[in-house]
């Protein structure tokens, strides 16, 4: 999730608010997909991120490119009116309460992993994010396409000059992006109910892992994403109220000693 | 950059037609509805003190606005403290928390100011969920009896809407003095070249924080008359939604005009309220985020912003 946030932001220097609203939209994917056409949850996994992605291309080519040469608040902005807009459209064409949507029967039940008994479905999800943050690092750090979208992101100009279009660069990335979300919102689909709100819950706490992390690290992201959720856990053993609210004092005591993020580049700070 | 209105002739004759239009709301529609478009109108102004004047966007204000509405509650209803009191006590409540918020957001600008803010609210969004002893919870912190403001009856929303009327009206009063003040000319020095006004001697960082501090401040006077107005402090009121909804109230109606955010305000609360009518109902989002996407897309300066610069093109026309 947050991994699709620091892309985005990353690589075309847009905050997406929407983040939340496609994670959202990619769990309905999946719940209507299952009701109306029987579609399994291995296939949801790979239709949501399509179905998503294609959405979000869609936002971008018809409007946020339009906002690129602005200050980037703008595009924060009309994002956070989509998050409103899709999200009561949503609430209008599902209704507000959420519906159930189980995980298949394989993943259910627990594993053992001769330490410890762990939810089957849980351990799952471990493993895919894992295979999803290992080929998005491969896929940047190690393909020709990566290695254009990061010299695209260095230096535009040079890299239009070279032949290649960074505007669909940018497409290409900004649906990569919102279909990562897309598939944490599948994955997370049978451990909440998929519900419009399911998107607000989320987008906060991303927000505040992709700060401390620090923008546009994904390495950051990713090891910040699993240590906080490690630590929430922690906290709510010991001290339940304060789980929801530990990640941000976590974040305000970062910003206070390393304003860029744990992993961020200072010289981009500000 | 957007033409301010303040001090002109023109700027007199709006803010009296405003003035006007305040004073004749509640007769038009019901007090409470009045109350509350007030109150926002201010916190949209307090809001636009500090984006439109210093460019730094909070998307955490309902953090001051929510904040002093319970505490304002609070000490109403737990210590039974009188209106004038609790509201005092409200503000500086707003006043503290923003001079503490400030000193750790005020470093970033950007984005990332955006985003600070925004965490940090949520940390007292957590809170006052969690407290629910105190706060209500998910039902909210009810208020009884307003009680009474130097022997006038609050309970009379009337009463009450006239008496918030006149907070609102010296607060934007107040507002436009900063603007004009020579405080209000090194910010805008500040915003249009920051380099250069800290080359001039200026302390910069300090006229950002002695602004949000400001804002803050004036945003959690807004709230608490707000709270006490509808008798009610709720999870609502320091929701992130809420900090969003004043971000689009005073783009609608025009950054860094003073005026534009009263009228932003007014619309946006007057469209919700009307939608909230037909069969959409609840779900009015649709209409204002379709309408705050629009605004974003093809008139930035807003509508207060949008009518000045066409003004000014056709002066320089002729």
């Amino acid at each position: 999730m947050a991994l699709g946030l620091s892309i985005i932001f990353g690589m075309l220097r847009v905050v997406n608010f929407a983040h939340g609203a496609m994670y959202m939209l990619g769990a309905f994917v999946a719940y209507y997909g299952a009701q109306l056409f029987h579609l399994p949850f291995f296939a949801a996994l790979i239709v949501a991120p399509i179905v998503v992605g294609g959405f979000g291309m869609f936002l971008e080519v018809v409007f946020l490119r339009r906002l690129y040469k602005l200050d980037p608040l703008y595009n924060l902005l009309f994002t956070f009116a989509l998050v409103l807009i899709i999200e009561d459209a949503m609430r209008l064409a599902a209704g507000a309460l959420g519906s159930p949507y189980p995980a298949p029967d394989i993943l259910s039940g627990a594993t053992d992993l001769g330490f410890t008994l762990y939810p089957t479905y849980r351990l799952f999800i471990v493993v895919v994010a894992s295979v999803v943050c290992a080929a998005t690092w491969f896929l940047i750090e190690r393909t020709t396409l990566g290695s254009r979208i990061r010299a695209a992101t260095e230096n535009p100009t040079i890299v239009r000059a070279l032949g290649i279009d960074t505007q669909r660069l940018v497409t290409v990335v900004f649906a990569c992006g919102v279909g990562l979300a897309a598939i944490a919102g599948v994955l997370n689909a049978p451990n909440t109910n998929v519900q419009p709100s399911m998107g607000d819950a989320i987008i906060i706490n991303t927000f505040a892992i992709v700060v401390i992390g620090g923008m546009g690290s994904i390495l950051g992201s990713v090891i910040t994403g699993f240590a906080l959720g490690v630590l929430a856990t922690i906290g709510a053993v010991y001290y339940p109220p304060i789980a929801n609210t530990l990640i941000f004092i976590v974040m305000v005591v970062v910003l206070l000693f390393k304003p860029s993020g744990l992993f961020g580049n200072p010289a981009e700070a500000r | 950059m957007t033409a301010s209105l303040i001090g002109t002739r023109r700027g007199a004759i709006v803010a009296a037609i405003l003035a006007l239009v305040g004073i004749a709301l509640p007769f038009l529609i019901y007090p409470i509805e009045a109350i509350d478009i007030i109150c926002f109108a201010l916190f949209a102004v307090a809001f636009d003190l500090l984006l439109g004047f210093t460019g730094l966007l909070s998307f955490g204000h309902a953090l001051f606005w929510g904040g002093s509405a319970y505490v304002a509650s609070l000490l109403m209803v737990k210590v039974g403290l009188p209106f004038p009191l609790a509201m005092l006590l409200a503000v500086l409540y707003a006043l503290v928390l923003a001079l503490v918020v400030g000193l750790i957001a005020i470093k970033r600008t950007g984005i990332y100011f955006a985003m600070i803010t925004l965490a940090i609210a949520q940390i007292q969004f957590f809170f006052a969920f969690q407290l629910s002893d105190w706060t209500g919870g998910e039902n909210g912190l009810q208020l009884g009896a307003r009680g009474s403001f130097f022997g006038l009856p609050l309970d009379n929303d009337r009463v009450y809407y006239y008496l918030a009327l006149a907070f609102v009206m010296a607060a934007v009063y107040f507002v436009v003095r900063v603007v004009r003040s020579p405080f209000g000319a090194v910010l805008a020095a500040t915003r249009e070249n920051e380099q250069r006004a800290i080359g001039l001697g200026y302390r910069v960082d300090r006229y950002k924080l002695a602004t949000f501090v400001l804002s803050g401040s004036i945003a959690g006077l807004a709230g608490a008359l707000y709270a006490v107005g509808n008798h009610l402090a709720g999870l609502d009121g320091v929701d992130w939604h809420t900090s969003g909804k004043v971000v689009m109230m005073s783009i609608l109606g025009g950054i860094g005009t003073v005026f534009g955010p009263v009228v932003g305000a007014g619309i946006f609360e007057t469209l919700e309220y009307y939608v909230s009518k037909t069969p959409i109902g609840d779900k009015t989002n649709i209409v204002l985020g379709t309408i705050f996407a629009v605004v974003i897309l093809i008139a930035r300066r807003g509508i207060v912003g949008e009518i000045l610069a066409r003004r000014r093109a056709r002066i320089e026309e002729a």
